[in-house]
């Protein structure tokens, strides 16, 4: 799960990570008093989930109240384009207004799982403000890594070692040892998946401050973190994947025109690359899980035909737990109470109770496209899709 | 032969009172495992047709000389279930449960670090060894008895791959689902290891997926250590980057866990990749020549 810049500076607040003076605002006016209670000069910048933002115009210097009005005006409302949100953009609904500060340098830092190593691992380069990614590629030994015991915490020792390794002296390398282990706590309490500061920034004067802050959470660990739950933002998420999520079902919109329902993850993986493979173009990835009830099947049925870009469904289900006749149920049950769909639909079933499941799909008032196995089911149904042009 | 479970598995199911619980304990024993006891901590006392429940695993172990376990206990609570179990000393833990906090993981990987035990999972099917013995949530009717060895990151594609053996006439040694759980007990190369000392495996279905780098680390353990047919898949060629496909581990970030460079890897290291998902037996056929 993700939130937002100004969500994570609060968490990170909580554990001595020290951020600009900020406030969010989703009204310009607001933006403007903002900008005058922190003295005149401020930064105005869009809140939405995705990185880049800097990049599309979302966020802009303002030298006077005025202008930071201004320019809320300009982001409130506007669809940020930036590299990680699509060519659609995300619609901005609120600014974080920060007091503008000096910069004398910035750093890249980050707490994630090292899964090879099974670790929690601080990483951070003299790098800031750049995609650590393109830091990996260009110059992999400018990052610094600092594994570290999850349940010791990231000792005092090895903060110092990593602001000693980014040659920072003194004061400053007091400060941003301290701001590396409070980072490094709210990682592990909060079950963070990723902290990340960048760019971390060196002030004039010496002193550390997180510049930008990103987030996100292990959705299996928000069972115990309510307060974490709380700052979900439903408006960032795409309205399909919100809708799926409350049956309890695995969906993931995608750019091609081919849907797909699979029972598991690892099946319904494979069976987007089967499509592609054979010259199609998956329209989502969906799972509907070993247990999945007849109403879940109908409302994973519903999403997938609701994208208007899809022109074909392909359904592959090998029952193991999810029992066959169970899903061929819940698909004649949605296919009636649309009225029946313009769409060709390829059905490819296996396993247990395969022969009520397919007795079900032959007395539906509706002609299924059946498949014998995977290969065969990719055939027909990118034939089918290219048939709809 | 075959690896790890057998007619000797006398096996123990942890969350036995539950729905799922109940049904695949039955299912098991349906299938010929010798299904000896349950724990439900406050139930012990009590029987689920027929098989006894108690109250914690040592107890249980004590009573009934169980030799493996089979978690189905609620994700906050499995964590704690792994770590009795291995207190216990059960050789082998098989943890079906999906769900279960990375950190909750981190804690039991620490705890296991120095004990005996085997975990195999979270967030997996279980292992069957077909004719002899299952623990899990597979179907146990699509398994002939055989020679080829299947382990997987994925449940419904290790079915998958399994009904095509089946098809084209190769029965399976033993299959192991490891998880979809970004840390998990077993590895790959865990589980070829036990294959390359099994002298009635002759080959082995390997099915990766994105993220982390599990498969590349086993396509070079492969090339160094084990010289019969290995037939390679990975999940995900179509998945965007940053996105989490279903499973918690299967995601592609900063660069890595990306399908093509696992199957690129594999094909270094001299396994049978397939690009289509639907050839895995065929090609498991072809390469062992039958």
């Amino acid at each position: 799960m993700k939130i937002h810049e100004y969500q994570a500076k609060e968490i990170l607040r909580r554990y001595d990570v020290p951020t600009p003076t900020g406030k969010v605002t989703a009204d310009a006016a607001e933006a403007r008093a903002i900008c005058e209670e922190f003295g005149g000069r401020c930064v105005v910048k869009a809140q939405i989930h995705a990185g880049g933002r800097g990049k599309g115009g979302g966020v802009k210097l303002a030298g006077s109240p005025d202008e930071a009005q201004a320019h809320a005006e300009a982001i409130l409302g506007m669809q940020l384009v930036t590299p990680q949100t699509g060519p659609e953009g995300q619609e901005v609904r609120k600014v974080l207004v920060e007091q503008a500060v000096d910069i004398a340098h910035e750093l890249y830092l980050a707490v994630t799982l090292d899964r090879q190593e099974r670790r929690p691992m601080l990483m951070a380069s003299r790098a800031g403000g750049m995609d650590i990614e393109e830091v990996a590629a260009e110059d992999p030994d400018a990052i610094v890594r600092e594994h570290f015991d999850p349940f010791l915490g990231l000792q005092p020792y090895q903060a110092r070692r990593v602001a000693g390794a980014l040659g920072l002296e003194g004061k400053t390398a007091r400060k941003a040892a301290a701001l590396f282990q409070g980072l490094a706590r709210a990682f592990f309490d909060t079950d963070a998946s990723l902290a990340e500061i960048n760019p971390l920034l060196i002030t004039g004067d010496g002193d550390v401050l997180a510049l930008d802050a990103k987030m996100s959470f292990d959705s299996n660990a928000l069972f115990r973190h309510r307060d974490i739950v709380a700052m979900r933002d439903l408006a960032e998420e795409n309205p399909l994947e919100v809708r799926a999520s409350e049956f309890g079902l695995n969906y993931i919109k995608l750019d091609g025109d081919i849907a797909c329902m699979v029972n598991g993850a690892g099946l319904a993986m494979a069976t987007m690359d089967i499509i592609k493979l054979y010259g199609g173009e998956p329209a989502n990835f969906l799972d509907v899980g070993g247990s999945a009830s007849q109403e879940a099947v109908k409302a994973a049925f519903q999403i997938l035909v609701d994208d208007p870009a899809v022109n074909a469904v392909l359904i592959n289900i090998f029952g193991g737990i999810a029992r066959t006749d169970r899903i061929a149920r819940g698909v004649v049950g949605a296919l009636e109470e649309l009225g029946g769909v313009e769409l060709p639909v390829v059905v490819r079933l296996e396993g247990t109770n395969v022969e009520q499941g397919r007795q079900i799909l032959a007395d539906a008032d509706f002609d299924f496209v059946v498949a014998t196995d995977m290969d065969d089911a990719a055939e027909k149904l990118v034939a089918a899709a290219g048939g709809q042009g | 032969m075959s690896i790890w479970v057998s007619n000797d598995t006398r096996l123990l199911v942890q969350g036995i009172t539950g729905t799922e619980g109940t049904f695949h304990a039955l299912g098991c024993r349906d299938y010929g495992t010798q299904v000896v006891a349950g724990v439900t901590p406050g139930k012990g006392g009590q029987e689920v047709e027929g098989i006894p429940v108690f109250d914690s695993v040592a107890e249980a172990r004590a009573r009934t000389e169980c030799n493996a376990t089979m978690i189905f206990v609620p994700p906050p609570f499995a964590a704690d279930a792994i770590l009795e179990a291995a207190d216990a000393g059960i050789e082998l833990i098989v943890c079906i449960t999906e769900g279960i906090p990375v950190n909750d993981m981190l804690k039991v990987d620490a705890f296991l670090a120095d004990r005996p035990s085997r975990l195999v999972g979270p967030n997996c099917p279980g292992v069957i060894t077909p004719g002899q013995a299952k623990i899990g949530i597979m179907p146990g009717h699509i398994h002939t008895p055989g020679r080829v060895g299947v382990v997987s990151r994925s449940g419904t594609l290790t079915y998958e791959a399994v009904w095509q053996l089946s098809n084209v006439g190769l029965g399976q040694s033993t299959c192991v689902g490891i998880g979809g759980d970004p840390v998990n007990g077993t590895s790959f190369i865990n589980v070829m290891s036990a294959f390359a000392e099994d002298p009635d495996t002759d080959g082995v279905i390997l099915i990766g997926e994105i993220g982390g780098t599990a498969e590349e680390e086993a396509a070079a353990w492969i090339a160094d250590n084990y010289d019969r047919p290995v037939v390679g898949f990975v999940a995900g060629r179509t998945a965007p980057p940053g996105r989490r496909m279903g499973h918690a581990g299967a995601i592609v970030s900063g660069g890595e866990g990306g399908a093509e460079d696992k199957m690129e890897a594999m094909r270094e290291h001299g396994l049978h990749v397939v690009e289509s998902p639907g050839e895995m037996g065929s090609t498991m056929a072809k390469a062992l020549g039958a």
